[in-house]
């Protein structure tokens, strides 16, 4: 499965579109799709929304989590900063 | 400390209105991102994981009280409650909204600071020794040569465009706490033969993806010449340095391709050809900026005495000698057990800016291990600072031992990053601290990036942990040997790569291992040049 997220133009925060092209933090509301392919046209408009966000692009979801090459990063971009946190975070999400 | 004249006041004050047209102008559509994204990064302004992030050039990494508290209020009020000190003496916010960095950078135009030229392909800000003005060791205070390299290269229309960024870095001292050697310039004060001070000159060093070490150009560039010499090398790079590959941009690059004797003959054909023009530094023009960093007075009390908690030990490692009697030299450890490193909290800013101010004449510098100093502290109040710091949460007794670990910030905050770096250092200092193994550790260097930028400078560590991505995990490749100072270094692979929990583990066995084998006196380098990096794999992978 694939979702689309951005960092929002006016503080950089992390966010994910929903299927009604609104932007939101969480993963959970945001719009899935098959592939790569079924995600063409909604990430098409996204990359319009140059008034809302910066840097639209497909991810990799593995459930309702982050998956495929870049989890760790989107792990990291959904939940925060792991400092702090167990050297295991990864293997744990 | 430098003063900003009627020209740094105008040409900054000026780029922050400007800045703040341009963010208005992104917010409304009239800039794309495309468009913006360079005007943004000429401001210091990148876009990280979470959120924007600002880098505020610190200039040769001093700042006075007034300055640090402006540092902690943006903290406060605009960011997480706290910053994070890097490795080049400058400060990163983490979670600026772009709405408020004009405003942010309009309250650091008020206390002479900026955040121009922390990113591009410019000459970057110039660091320093943070011992400068202070060290014992010192032919002469490096920072007025800093404070005209400044002025000299801020907005320098010629070297605005460079093929890549450009990093000139500057000691007074032989022992250089500079890291001259991987600078794309690296520049240290000498005595000649005449007694006469200039400088000895070095180029094309370098970390990143290609690390390497500078080659000396000069032994003795008489000082007035200094500008016209940087004019020479950087007029040399400008013009034959590649630009269609990012990976070949830099001077390192340019010089390993020409030679470094044939580098060296263009450059000096080329200072021949422009010498004595209005480059030349006039004598009373170096006058005037060495009077802005005038030596601390004397003090006459003697030193104080304190039994409480920590005391003795905290004195005896993050303490260092003074060349002015009734000083010294205060190292703030960022690194607490654990802690992530360089990170100080708006809080932790404010006393330190408090204590510069009562006991230390105000002044404040940031080092490249991303600790803190008060440069002239009065000796008589040690006892004072270090109760001061205790209560700020400050007072770690580890400068320059094994937890006193060096991070960039890795791929918690940053966009390049393939792994991360903070929280294997947090590890690693737990390790470190609770199995005893920092003590007698002094002068080990611990450093860990996140990427092969190297901004955790692992290529010069004694023990080096570089970050990298295989097959979507997060890898670590263990380095040994790496040197900053005298002598730089950079370090080889000792195996196979590790697993963030493994490579704890290995570093901490490293530490072992040296701490068993080393003799009387010697430095980590020492001890690896006399057994050898065999004792060290078997530790790390059992062979």
């Amino acid at each position: 499965m694939r979702a689309i997220t951005a960092n929002r133009l006016t503080d950089g925060h992390v966010v994910y579109r929903r299927a009604d092209g609104i932007w939101k933090p969480s993963l959970i509301e945001a719009e899935r799709f098959a592939d790569d392919r079924a995600a063409e046209p909604a990430l098409d408009a996204a990359l319009r929304d140059i008034l809302t966000v910066v840097g639209p692009y497909l991810i990799e979801l593995d459930g309702e989590r982050p998956g495929g090459r870049k989890h760790v990063r989107e792990a990291i971009r959904l939940k925060g900063p792991t400092t702090g946190t167990s050297l295991l975070y990864a293997q744990e999400r | 400390m430098y003063r900003y004249d009627e020209i740094d006041r105008s040409i900054v004050s000026e780029r922050v209105e400007e800045f703040r047209e341009q963010v208005s102008a992104r917010l409304s559509g009239a800039l794309t991102e495309d468009q913006f994204k360079p005007l943004r990064l000429m401001n210091g302004v990148y876009l990280q994981l979470h959120a924007y992030m600002l880098r505020v050039a610190i200039p040769y990494g001093t700042l006075d009280a007034r300055q640090m508290r402006v540092l902690a209020h943006i903290a406060r009020h605009y960011d997480k409650d706290y910053g994070h000190f890097t490795t080049r003496q400058n400060i990163q916010y983490n979670w600026p909204a772009l709405v408020d960095i004009p405003e942010i950078l309009e309250q650091l135009a008020d206390v002479e600071m900026h955040a121009i030229q922390t990113s591009g392909n410019c000459i970057r800000n110039t660091t320093t020794d943070p011992f400068a003005g202070a060290a014992l060791d010192e032919v002469e205070d490096p920072r007025p040569w800093c404070e005209l390299i400044r002025q000299w290269s801020t907005f320098h229309p010629e070297f605005t465009f460079l093929p890549r960024k450009f990093k000139i870095a500057v000691t007074g001292s032989d022992a250089d706490r500079a890291a001259i050697g991987v600078h794309d310039i690296g520049l240290k004060l000498v005595r000649n033969d005449a007694g006469e001070t200039g400088f000895e000159v070095h180029a094309g060093g370098g970390q990143g993806r290609t690390p390497r070490v500078a080659v000396k150009l000069r032994d003795f560039l008489p000082k007035g010449e200094l500008l016209a010499y940087l004019t020479a090398i950087m007029r040399v790079y400008n013009l034959a340095g590649q630009r269609d590959n990012i990976y070949k941009a830099r001077i390192k690059i340019l010089v390993e391709t020409m030679g470094a004797e044939a580098f060296t003959q263009d450059v000096e054909a080329m200072y021949r050809q422009i010498r004595g023009r209005d480059l030349a530094v006039p004598a009373e023009e170096a006058a005037r900026l060495a009077a802005f960093f005038p030596e601390p007075s004397p003090s006459t009390l003697p030193e104080g005495v304190s039994d409480a908690p920590g005391y003795a030990r905290w004195r005896a490692i993050n303490v260092k000698p003074h060349k002015v009697p009734g000083r010294a030299i205060v190292v703030i450890s960022l690194k607490p057990r654990a802690g992530a490193p360089g990170d100080a909290t708006a809080d932790q800013m404010d006393a330190v800016a408090s204590l510069a101010e009562r006991y230390g004449d105000g002044e404040i510098r940031v080092t490249k291990e991303q600790n803190l100093v008060i440069p002239h502290a009065i000796a008589a109040h040690l006892p004072a600072i270090h109760e001061g710091l205790r209560e700020a949460g400050l007072a770690t007794a580890n400068a320059g031992l094994a937890s006193d670990i060096v991070t960039c910030p890795g791929l918690d905050y940053c966009n390049l990053a393939n792994a991360r770096s903070i929280p294997v250092a947090q590890a690693l200092s737990a390790a470190l601290f609770d199995r005893g193994l920092d003590e007698d550790t002094q002068d080990l260097t611990i450093k860990i990036s996140g990427c092969i930028n190297a901004c955790g400078h692992h290529h010069i560590a004694n023990i080096g942990l570089l970050g990298v991505d295989k097959k979507g995990e997060e890898v670590y490749q263990l380095t040994l040997g790496g040197v900053a100072d005298n002598g730089a270094a950079i370090g080889k692979i000792l195996g196979p790569g590790l697993t963030p929990d493994e490579a704890v583990e290995a570093v901490a066995a490293c530490v072992g291992v040296f701490r068993r084998k080393r003799k009387d006196g010697e430095t980590f380098t020492h001890t690896l040049a006399r057994i050898g990096f065999e004792p060290f794999k078997e530790a790390v992978y059992g062979q």
